[in-house]
């Protein structure tokens, strides 16, 4: 928590305070404040373009985009908070038992991972997601299979250099069980490091889930989601702009203060 | 030098025997019924029967994984459902216009990215530092999907400057194939309409996979030359009067090479993944576009098939670089 206030006192990191709170505000607030329903179809005003009525314009079936989008958060920000929990507590908790433990555990972590790296990641994600089949879930279980070998790396090299401090020797000679040394003081000095990548990925989790989105494999119509929304816009690249352009927008938001709070607080790590 | 490459190449094979075991199980344990997958939901039960027995899937796991590493071996990425084609014919079709849009990326990211890194380390401003880092930020945020067709809305829907979807205008038609690669086919066959078509084709993919990652190219080309522009030598170098230009481009750069070949390096793995999503956007007939057409279509075979190639494309990828980092630096020794 002190990072992030700490963090919060740079330029940058104040900016993405302020839109990472907007998009959580968003989030929460998002469809209670929607003007009109966000899945009702309404052929009459189809393809409207931006006005006061429908700020953000209306889709091919009339639906309004500004409540599309304000629903769309909740689900962006939902599926981010999955992904990245579970690849954190996957991650972490490998990376922690190979780094501490070394030996054959350690051997085999590295490998895995190795294998996981050698995919770009992107791709790999949508092997699985189009494995598990489409739906909403599917893609975050996807991405997290995709994303815990990353933090099992960063958990390890710390886990490394932590293993033969003073006070984790001093807990072992105290007789320590391993898992005690592991949760009480191992990853907790850990958290630090694994605030600051989670802070950024978290925005890229958000991209990545859009990217599923967008080509099928992520929440099914007549779900708002945004990469979704951006997906409907391609066929309307002549004229209807509005379609892609804000759902686009909303995710350049949320995805922008994520990284900037993220750097703020990489900046701001005790070393 | 022969026995390091020869040393990786080995090392290659435990992780390439991975790829293989992580594809197996993504394509035939993730899966509750991999045969109703690869039959297509609308095939009936006679139909998916016939291919469980076809696939093999009858048999037990272990003798299902040899035969299918068994056909990787033999070039055998399994056959597309939809098209009846073998997988690996498929994608030397195709790859020609992959390697095509990400060669001609790869080049004006180096091309543009890192002079302008060393032209902003060499004149360290306050406004072009602030304007790179938040160019590198804003361009990793936005959707590379969403970029590409906020670009067709401009550039095609409302300037008609260039054209929004394939590869060459069928006006002008391809050029004779000889390598696949329409600028260079077309040169060679002194092909002008062609090569002029590719091009205007080329620009909008091009743009959009630059414009994402080009800041991130110049943040760290920049990072790189301030930490080698002040190292004692260079002060040393300027103060026996070697011309700055020398002096950055010879004695900097040579020397800030090996971070940045990392940085190219990394951002390849991100454009295999973007090529994809840019293909997509702009109907180029490429990897990308199989792969995503594969993918709506549930079609399993070429999706898997297209995971293993880009992973070991990019395997070897990272061991090329690998290597040339003892050449540019000659004390990495192994």
């Amino acid at each position: 928590m002190k990072v992030l206030v700490k963090g919060a006192r740079s330029a940058g990191g104040k900016i993405g305070i302020a839109l990472v709170l907007f998009s959580i505000l968003l989030a929460i607030v998002g469809p209670f404040v929607a003007p009109y329903s966000h899945t009702r179809i309404n052929f009459a005003t189809k393809l409207k373009p931006p006005t006061t009525s429908h700020l953000f314009g209306t889709d091919a079936v009339g639906r309004d985009i500004f409540s599309r989008v304000l629903h769309g958060a909740r689900l962006s920000l939902t599926s981010a908070v999955l992904v990245i929990v579970i690849a954190v507590s996957v991650g972490s908790i490998a990376g922690a038992i190979g780094g501490y433990c070394g030996g054959i555990a350690d051997q085999v972590l590295m490998r895995v991972t190795d294998v996981f790296f050698a995919f770009p990641f992107l791709v790999l994600a949508m092997a699985v997601a189009a494995a598990l089949g489409p739906h909403f879930l599917n893609a975050v279980l996807a991405l997290s299979i995709v994303w815990w070998p990353s933090y099992a790396r960063l958990v390890r090299g710390l886990a490394l250099s932590l293993k033969h401090t003073e006070y984790v020797e001093a807990s072992r000679a105290l007789g320590a069980s391993t898992s005690m040394i592991l949760f009480r003081h191992i990853l907790p000095n850990c958290y630090g490091q694994i605030l600051a990548k989670a802070t950024t990925d978290f925005g890229f989790a958000v991209l990545a889930t859009a990217s599923l989105g967008f080509i099928g494999l992520g929440a099914q119509p007549p779900s708002p989601e945004w990469g979704a929304m951006i997906a409907d816009g391609r066929t309307y690249i002549l004229g209807f702009w509005w379609v892609a352009t804000f759902p686009g927008l909303a995710i350049v938001i949320t995805v922008l203060g994520f990284s900037l709070l993220g750097d703020a607080v990489q900046e701001n790590l005790p070393r | 030098m022969l026995t390091y490459i020869v040393k990786r190449l080995l090392l290659l094979v435990p992780v390439i025997l991975g790829i293989t075991v992580l594809t197996f199980v993504i394509s035939r344990v993730i899966p509750a019924d991999p045969a109703q997958v690869a039959a297509g939901l609308e095939a009936g039960p006679d139909q998916v029967a016939a291919l469980r027995e076809e696939m093999g899937l009858d048999r037990p796991v272990a003798v299902q994984f040899i035969v299918y590493i068994n056909g990787l071996l033999h070039g055998d990425l399994g056959r597309s459902m939809r098209s009846k084609v073998p997988v690996r014919e498929d994608l030397v079709r195709y790859l020609p216009a992959t390697f095509e849009l990400a060669g001609v990326t790869i080049l004006i990211y180096v091309l543009i990215g890192i002079p302008l890194g060393i032209l902003s380390a060499t004149y360290r401003g306050k406004i072009g530092d602030l304007l790179v880092r938040v160019l590198s930020v804003l361009g990793t945020a936005m959707p590379v999907f969403w970029v590409g067709l906020l670009l067709q809305i401009l550039l095609f829907g409302k300037l008609h400057w260039f054209p929004a979807i394939g590869r060459i205008s069928a006006s002008v038609g391809a050029p004779t194939h000889i390598t696949g690669l329409y600028l260079v086919d077309s040169l060679l066959t002194a092909n002008g309409p062609a090569f002029a078509s590719s091009l205007q084709y080329l620009f909008m993919p091009v743009t959009t996979l630059v414009f994402g990652r080009i800041a991130v190219a110049v943040r760290l080309t920049r990072a790189s030359m301030v930490e080698v522009l002040d190292k004692d030598y260079i002060t040393f170098a300027r103060g026996k009067g070697l011309p700055e230009r020398t002096l950055v481009l010879k004695h900097g750069l040579r020397n800030a090479l090996v971070p940045i070949v990392t940085i190219v390096a990394l951002q390849f793995a991100w454009l295999l993944g973007g090529t994809v999503l840019v293909e997509y956007i702009f109907t180029w007939p490429g990897i990308g576009q199989y792969a995503i057409e594969a993918i709506i279509n549930l079609d399993y075979a070429p999706i898997m098939g297209i995971a293993v190639f880009m992973a070991i494309i990019f395997t070897m990828v990272n061991l090329l670089v690998d290597v040339l980092y003892s050449f540019l630096d000659p004390r990495i020794r192994w």
